[in-house]
């Protein structure tokens, strides 16, 4: 009996070893596997046959058996998959593309880089604790120069060409400074630290480097403990953190009706010049005072800087009206 | 102010090199805009020197020996000119040196000088190098220079004459060289435009010391209070007036030295007396008039001259030095005599009076005025003199006598004046000296740099304050100049000037940190800046002024914009620039406009704020709105494109976007009618009950308006309503740990029915377990009746605590077919 079974093992397995020489697609391989070990292949009904096989052949038959169905199964398998290895090679080849090719467009939106100066110069003013603070722009005459120290027919006030509305006495904001006023009102007496961003205008014909509106950012400190040094320190930090380690700054004395000692400050470029870069000073006791606060007791520093300069040192624009043009070639590239 | 180096030596004795001076000055608030260099002095040793620079080399004081007619040429003369080398020819067309002169001191350059080329077109022209030339015929070996060729001055008529004892051949720059520094002067330092107050500072700040003194005095004449009466109306306007009378001089021109000072100054010499009004001003910084005194009438009954200072009455003109007729107001301040008015106080005086080259006698007026007054009057006449400059500032009333003193003094000297007896004086509101308590700490407190009150005296006093130690404090007399100084912080200014500011200690902030605040609304608004970028919208940022017609233009069913509605300027730079918007969309729309030029696709948004006046408030309202404009192709040009234009599905997309960006998660969206809207797609948005805005494409007519093609899309929200509804934080649930069941609906109803509808009912009929709805598909046409639309939408079913079986799923999903067959009428495809 486990001769007859021997032999049709035999003939079996070199059935399958042509069959297989002969299949040359991972397609054909599939279609020995069934042909051979699917449920009506070859080698199932030999299965069967082990029910005739004596009991004291069986283990041998078993053996038999299983040694053929993993013969085919291997040789089916390891054919089957190196076909396949070189189908998909081909198939690969087949699916290049020209990488230089353009990708497929995504619109990108890009915040306006005055937008991205004053996010830059948030953080660098939160790290040393001054919050942002907004204020209005359009003003009544009292709160953008009155309050500030700049009465009627102040000289200090040909620094500032206004532009009037026809309400009396209102005018847009030549400065971001009257929100320090708001501001000193809100919190007095408890100290401050911050800044105040925003839109300003003056009545000027505007060329490369003015323009009738224009972002300013302010800052001030109030404390029982404020001085000039504080003053000093903290611009220097944000020029260093702003433009580099390598910027020297320089202070002088200026003037601004709202700070007493008033100080205007420059850093070093490349060529061993000086650019202007803000203005600053310790806060005029009248200020002071018009904001609650007492200033035989507490002092407080101010400074005030164009985000527009700030942009254009940095980025390198040398034309101020490139800002508010809104040309998006302009604009997409920051 | 033009500071001459040489000027100031006359005036300060202080050893500093001119570059370190002027870095000084300029630290200490006198801002450096430009250092002149002329010919190479001593004073310009050390300072970088700008290309082209003219050193004066080889050019010399030379002296000519005789003019005469060039044989071959009319206008042209042969001057023969001894500079210390011989006699030397040159060939010149100067007209102020006459054929048949001689003795005139001339500046001579030499073969191998470089004299600035006054016949170039180029504004910054090369030198040119002097060399022997023959012009018509006539050898010209040396070139007589003009102002213009040692760039001195522009003027290029005649060449430069000049009076000096120096000897012939003295190289020219150690007659002419000098540094001028010109310096920007902050109102608070009016009193250094002039050449004492600037030495004053220097005295201070370069450890200097002052050589100018009182002016000389020597009054020989009859006395002055026999020849002129002077009143004033109000003291307020005029705190004095002090005048003197000057007689017997001649009108010619001043001395050469003055001249060149007032060159050098940027002025224009005139002729003597006038010079010496001008040069004062700059000396002293005290402007004054000269008036011709025979031309000022007594009051009616008297004989001698009379002037009253007063304010104009209506009506009331002057014909001032510049031929100008000028109306005059009752703001106006004027110097009358007895037939009315003969000058604007401190701003400009009349013609009637002045001096003329006939003049013998003059009446010198030095006066101080009320800066505000001047201030006004200037403005209101757009008449801004060297006088309102320095008057409108605010001047010492101290400085009148001095002033006058020395000009009557200088008109004595150079134009042979004999000064009256004593001079008039009146002085109404004489200004008690300002004394200030400087607490002995305050300089500490303000710069944080240590000092004991004998050092901060010692600071002050070389700057001509007083300073008196009181226990701890220090009792402060400020100097008559300063008028600038009157609180104690005024005093700390000028210690950390003395310091000077860059070299005042640093330190980061050392006072307690105040109590940190969020800020939700900039918080808000920049999340939505950064939503708007992520959904591919570029931001821009807009003028915040417009005009009517942009508004109109931008309401195609005829808007008429009344101005008076708006935020409206008084004074504007241009017509385009008038009212302040009241809504983003016009102003983005001429953006869009102009980008639309050479983009395909164009896609921006703004926020900013709008501008509303309230009735009764006198400021407006000043809420912060967002616009977005789309419009264009939906790719930009590609090889893999999508030909789609963008429509009012991509915009409604972003709105979606931007509302999940923020977590918001409530929005109502309502079909609405807007004049700047296509009437069929525009959509109102709304949080709860907060109307936050509208947005849909824009009616084609506000298109073409703007020159845009297409389908443009726009959208105008209010910030605040949007961003108070974003969630503090966000409602969060874990991802599902069951695995969820899709199955469609496909369902055909009326066309009046919208999907928010349907998608709302399907949501509450299929609670608990129904998730989410997704609409696949929207369908009219073909196997539908009209009136009636198909829509399909892929359900979502899903428990968080198991999985769920068939029957579950079928149990819900049937009764959600039951619900929509019952409720909207409708008809469930697919089932039979």
């Amino acid at each position: 009996m486990i001769d007859v079974l021997k032999q049709e093992i035999d003939q079996i397995r070199e059935a399958a070893q042509a069959d297989l020489s002969q299949a040359d697609t991972s397609d054909a391989c599939e279609e020995l596997r069934i042909k051979y070990l699917g449920r009506n292949g070859l080698v199932t009904p030999l299965m069967q046959k082990m029910k005739e096989v004596p009991n004291e052949q069986k283990a041998e038959a078993g053996k038999l058996l299983n040694g053929l169905k993993q013969f085919v199964e291997s040789e089916i398998e390891q054919a089957g998959e190196k076909l396949k290895r070189g189908e998909q090679d081909v198939r690969l080849k087949q699916e290049a593309v020209d990488v230089t090719l353009p990708g497929r467009p995504v619109p990108l939106g890009r915040l306006h880089p005055i937008t991205q100066t004053l996010l830059e110069l948030y953080d660098i003013f939160a790290e040393m604790g001054f919050q942002v603070y907004q204020t209005r722009e359009v003003e009544t005459d009292e709160m953008n120069f009155q309050m500030l120290n700049l009465p009627e027919d102040h000289p200090a006030r040909d620094m500032h060409d206004t532009f009037y509305t026809k309400d009396k006495g209102v005018v847009l904001r030549t400065h971001t400074s009257p929100g320090q006023i708001h501001l000193m009102k809100e919190r007095c007496p408890d100290p401050i630290r911050a800044v105040l961003p925003g839109k300003c205008y003056r009545f000027e014909q505007t060329d490369a480097s003015h323009e009738w509106m224009f972002y300013q950012l302010e800052g001030i400190a109030i404390g029982d403990n404020i001085t000039l040094a504080d003053l000093k320190g903290t611009l220097n930090a944000f020029i260093h953190r702003t433009f580099g380690k390598e910027r020297k700054v320089q202070f002088r004395c200026s003037y601004f009706p709202f700070t007493e000692p008033s100080m205007e400050v420059a850093m070093s470029d490349k060529d061993g010049g000086w650019l202007e870069i803000l203005g600053s000073g310790m806060m005029h006791p009248i200020v002071l005072r018009n904001g609650g606060y007492d200033p035989e007791k507490v002092s407080g520093f101010a400074f005030g800087m164009g985000v527009e300069r700030i942009a254009m040192l940095k980025y390198g624009i040398d034309d101020i009206r490139q800002f508010y043009s809104n040309d998006l070639r302009f604009l997409s590239q920051f | 102010m033009r500071i001459s180096i040489n000027w100031l030596k006359e005036l300060v004795d202080y050893d500093m090199p001119t570059g370190e001076l002027a870095m000084r000055l300029n630290n200490a608030g006198l801002e450096l805009a430009e250092t002149h260099v002329y010919g190479s002095p001593k004073v310009a040793e050390g300072l970088e020197l700008p290309e082209n620079h003219l050193t004066w080399e080889n050019i010399r004081l030379g002296e000519i020996l005789e003019v005469k007619k060039h044989p071959d040429a009319d206008r042209l003369r042969i001057a023969i000119v001894d500079c210390g080398e011989g006699p030397k020819q040159s060939v010149t067309g100067a007209p102020n040196i006459e054929i048949g002169t001689s003795g005139q001191k001339v500046a001579v350059a030499v073969q191998g000088a470089k004299i600035f080329n006054a016949y170039s077109e180029d504004p910054n022209p090369a030198p040119t190098k002097v060399k022997p030339a023959k012009l018509r015929g006539e050898k010209s070996e040396i070139v007589l220079c003009s102002e213009r060729e040692l760039t001195i001055s522009e003027e290029h008529d005649g060449i430069l004459l000049l009076e000096t004892d120096a000897p012939i051949g003295t190289p020219i720059s150690d007659i002419l060289g000098d540094v001028v520094l010109e310096v920007e002067i902050t109102p608070n330092i009016a009193r250094c435009l002039n050449m004492v107050g600037v030495a004053r500072e220097v005295a201070a700040l370069a450890g200097g010391k002052l050589i100018v003194g009182e002016p000389e005095w020597q009054d020989e004449g009859d006395p002055v209070d026999d020849q002129f009466k002077v009143d004033i109306d109000d003291s307020e306007m005029c705190a004095r007036f002090t005048g003197s009378v000057i007689r017997g001089i001649e009108i010619k021109p001043s001395p050469f030295w003055m001249r060149y000072r007032l060159t050098l100054a940027g002025q224009r010499p005139i002729s003597n007396i006038v010079d010496i009004t001008n040069y004062v001003m700059l000396e002293w910084g005290q402007p004054l008039h000269a008036y011709d005194y025979h031309t000022i009438k007594p009051k009616a009954g008297e004989d001698v001259p009379y002037i009253l200072v007063r304010n104009a009455k209506a009506g009331e003109t002057l014909v001032t030095l510049d031929n100008q007729e000028r109306k005059l107001d009752e703001g106006i301040l004027l110097i009358t005599d007895g037939s009315g008015p003969i000058g604007l106080a401190g701003v400009m005086g009349g013609l009637d009076t002045e001096v003329t080259d006939s003049t013998k006698d003059i009446l010198l007026e030095a006066a101080n005025f009320n800066f505000i007054n001047n201030r006004r009057t200037a403005q209101k006449l757009k008449l801004f003199s060297e006088a309102s400059n320095r008057f409108s500032k605010g001047l010492p009333p101290h400085l009148n006598e001095l002033g006058l003193k020395r000009a009557a003094d200088l008109m004595r000297q150079l134009a042979g004046g004999t000064i009256a007896k004593g001079f008039v004086d009146n002085y109404p509101k004489k200004p008690e000296p300002t004394v200030i308590l400087l607490p002995g700490r305050e300089a500490t407190r303000l710069l944080g740099v240590e000092l004991s009150v004998q050092e901060v005296a010692d600071l002050l006093t070389p700057l001509g304050f007083e300073c008196e130690i009181q226990g701890d404090d220090l009792n402060v007399t400020v100097p008559y100049n300063r008028i600038d100084v009157s609180l104690p912080a005024d005093l700390v200014e000028e210690v950390a000037r003395m310091l000077d500011y860059d070299k005042l200690p640093t330190r980061m902030l050392a006072d307690v940190l105040p109590p940190q605040q969020a800020n939700l609304a900039l918080q808000g608004k920049l999340r939505v800046k950064q939503v708007l970028a992520q959904l591919g919208l570029q931001e821009i940022i807009n003028y915040t002024l417009t005009n009517p017609k942009t508004v109109e233009l931008s309401h195609p069913k005829g808007l008429k914009v009344n101005p008076e509605a708006f935020v409206q300027l008084e004074n504007t730079l241009s017509s385009e620039r008038s009212i302040m918007r009241q809504t983003m969309l016009p102003t983005m729309l001429e953006v869009a406009e102009r980008n639309w030029r050479f983009q395909d696709r164009v896609g921006m948004f703004e926020i900013g704020r709008v501008f509303l006046p309230q009735p009764g408030e006198v400021l407006p309202h000043e809420p912060t709105h967002i616009g977005i404009i789309l419009l264009g192709d939906r790719d930009e040009l590609s090889w893999i494109q999508d030909e789609g234009k963008l429509d009012f599905f991509d915009l409604k997309g972003m709105v979606d976007g931007l509302l999940a960006g923020l977590n918001i998660h409530d929005a109502d969206f309502k079909p609405t009618q807007h004049d700047m809207f296509h009437p069929g797609r525009c959509a109102e948005l709304r949080l709860v009950e907060d109307a936050v805005g509208v947005f849909g494409e824009l009616h084609p007519r506000v298109a073409e308006a703007f020159d845009l093609e297409g389908r443009v899309c726009a959208a105008e929200f209010t910030l605040d309503a949007l961003i108070a509804h974003v969630p503090d934080i966000p409602d969060y649930t874990p991802p599902p740990r069951y695995p969820s069941v899709v199955q469609d609906i496909a369902l055909v109803v009326d066309q009046s029915v919208p999907n928010d509808e349907v998608e709302s009912l399907i949501l509450d009929l299929g609670q608990p377990l129904l998730q989410t709805t997704k609409l696949f598909d929207v369908y009219t046409g073909e196997h539908v009746a009209d009136g009636k639309r198909s829509l399909a939408y892929s359900l979502t079913y899903q428990a968080s605590d198991r999985t769920l079986t068939d029957d579950e799923v079928t149990q819900v999903h049937e009764q959600i077919q039951k619900g929509l067959q019952e409720q909207l009428s409708a008809e469930i495809r697919g089932l039979g």
